[in-house]
């Protein structure tokens, strides 16, 4: 089922003082199939959060067309509002003199949830996230992960078909994220939903999405599973290679062969090569037994998400 | 219809109880919302003490100083509460949550009801220990109907301002300063309106601080008719129709400014 169409999507801020013109997202048309994570990759400042901010009824495009459920954003907003939910890393809505249940009870009465029911349901994610120590502690005392983990249970409160995620992760420890990444899995495993991600963390992308769009300067750029964006980094096949010790120079013989790097160390050689085609190891490796040096270790380097997102993007994500 | 009519009871609710819980766990209200004003309200007193003024003069000095209570909560907590709820990333969530934001806006106005009337009643408590304060009880009836008329035009006048400072940035702040002192004047909590002249008392009656409490005024101190800017009769009407139009126009002005906002991407904006 398809939950979230764009055509052509633009948004364009206008700086009222410079009056100088920001196209945040320019003819931006997508299909996002239900069931799934689609990952939004970027970076800062791409266009991500102004896509999920349109898809959330938060923003109006300028131009162009956007359906949530088959109901337009523009004017459709209040049928589209009861099944999503939205959930932003580095905020920390609520208010500080509640405590965490205090603060979800009053987040689940905005979405109309029955007082039991409500009670219900925070209480059951309430131990899931491991946060019943903390239960009673007024919000302003609790950590970033665990105001994070609060704020996640406050997006699940309403069964949301789709849960928009705005760089859940940002500015989390390692642990509070690894927490927050096995949880969404489960939940799209366990209920069949729809989770839409923003992220700038390619790592987490890889793990989590099931489909990602590359996103700069506000239009997509490519939009695959992690497995094919990967196949669209670099062409070069690498191979690392470890073998007692050796001349290198049989290498240059080869047609189609290049040595990348080499390290003799502990009476070993390491090496990386580029191959022209993948059927050349084949000839490295019986030129190897051949001048009588034995492999301690071959690998063949795989393209990473991040040389994949440099060769669409032509810059690092990390790069300002 | 009654699903939606539930859906907003429900959310109107929860955010009133936000305030009743503040209230009870945050006690620092006691000096700063009691015995402060409290102070200020002892000044006028001790001035019509030193005039040799007649004690109902007092009642009508402290009458003013629980209304002054309503104003400032009004100010501070209806009109800018919209502008802090964005700045603490609140308000995203109550536009994408399916309630009407107006429901949100009445029980901020609920709870802030409630909250000011235990300060209101504690000035006026206190007043009528340390003064002694001459009431007249037997406008008791009047005196309930001319409040809770007050309360709900002056809230709708909060809900109202709160819409309109959503769209501003930092000058909600200088907005409610603005509002703040002029109105302490215009609105007589510490002498009679009447005073001010009849264009400029008809001027301050848009604030229903004014007409509420001159009425409050006439009901609990039958001595002070002579100084009523208009009959009790007239001023119930007058405030009647406030209710009405400032609840109407919140109405009216929240479904605007949403879709300003929304357009402008004013939502989302934070420490502007």
């Amino acid at each position: 089922m398809l939950v979230i169409e764009t055509i052509n999507l633009s948004r364009i801020f206008i700086n009222k003082k410079t009056k100088k013109r920001i196209e945040a997202l320019k003819n931006v048309s997508l299909q996002i199939q239900g069931g799934q994570i689609f990952g939004i990759l970027g970076r800062n400042g791409a266009g991500k959060t102004t896509l999920i901010r349109i898809l959330t009824t938060l923003l109006l495009p300028t131009s162009g067309s956007a359906y949530v459920l088959g109901y337009n954003v523009e004017n459709e907003y209040y049928k589209i509002r009861p099944y999503i939910n939205l959930v932003s890393g580095g905020e920390n809505p609520g208010y500080g003199v509640l405590n965490i249940k205090e603060n979800l009870f009053f987040f689940s009465q905005l979405y109309g949830i029955p007082r039991k029911l409500a009670k219900e349901k925070i209480n059951k994610y309430i131990k899931e996230f491991g946060l019943e120590e903390r239960a009673y502690n007024l919000v302003n005392t609790l950590s970033t992960g665990e105001k994070q983990r609060m704020q996640l249970i406050r997006g699940l409160l309403n069964d949301p078909e789709i849960l928009f995620l705005d760089e859940p992760t940002v500015g989390l420890d390692v642990e509070s994220s690894r927490f927050i990444r096995q949880f969404i899995k489960k939940w799209i495993e366990e209920t069949g939903k729809s989770i839409i991600l923003t992220t700038h963390y390619l790592a987490e992308a890889e793990e989590l999405c099931n489909l990602i769009a590359i996103i700069d300067s506000g239009r997509i750029l490519a939009l695959d599973t992690p497995s094919r964006l990967k196949a669209m980094g670099s062409k070069e096949i690498l191979y690392e290679i470890e073998t007692t010790p050796l001349s290198l120079e049989f290498l240059k013989n080869i047609r189609g062969v290049s040595i990348i790097q080499d390290k003799y160390l502990d009476g070993k050689v390491s090496f990386k090569i580029s191959l022209e085609n993948e059927s050349l190891i084949s000839n490295v490796i019986n030129k190897i037994s051949e001048l009588g040096s034995n492999i301690i270790y071959l690998r063949k380097k795989e393209t990473s998400l991040e040389d994949a997102f440099i060769n669409i993007v032509g810059r690092s994500i990390e790069d300002d | 219809m009654i699903k939606n009519l539930i859906l907003n009871i429900r959310a109107c609710l929860g955010r009133a109880q936000v305030r009743f819980i503040g209230l009870k766990r945050d006690l620092y209200w006691i000096p700063f919302d009691v015995l402060l004003p409290l102070l200020g309200v002892s000044t006028f007193i001790f001035i019509y003490k030193s005039l040799k003024m007649p004690p109902i003069t007092y009642t009508f000095v402290i009458l003013g100083g629980s209304m002054i209570s309503y104003w400032l909560n009004i100010l501070w907590s209806m009109a800018s509460q919209l502008y802090w709820e964005r700045m603490t990333g609140n308000l995203p969530l109550f536009f994408i949550a399916p309630c009407s934001i107006n429901s949100i806006l009445i029980g901020m106005a609920v709870g802030g009801i409630y909250a000011t009337s235990v300060r209101a009643l504690s000035i006026i408590l206190l007043g009528i220990i340390f003064f002694k304060i001459p009431i007249y009880w037997q406008g008791l009836p009047q005196a309930i109907l001319a409040f809770l008329l007050t309360l709900i035009s002056l809230y709708g006048l909060g809900m109202m301002l709160s819409s309109i400072f959503l769209l501003s940035g930092r000058e909600a702040w200088h907005l409610s300063n603005l509002l703040q002192e002029p109105i302490y004047l215009f609105s007589g909590f510490f002498f009679p309106i009447k005073t001010l002249g009849f264009w400029v008392a008809s001027l301050a009656s848009l604030i229903p601080a004014s007409l509420g409490l001159d009425s409050l005024r006439q009901s609990l101190i039958p001595e002070s008719k002579p100084f009523a800017f208009l009959s009790f009769e007239i001023e119930i009407t007058i405030l009647c129709i406030l209710s009405i139009i400032y609840i109407y126009m919140s109405f009216i002005l929240v479904k605007k400014i949403e879709k300003i906002a929304r357009r402008e991407g004013r939502l989302i904006t934070r420490w502007q």
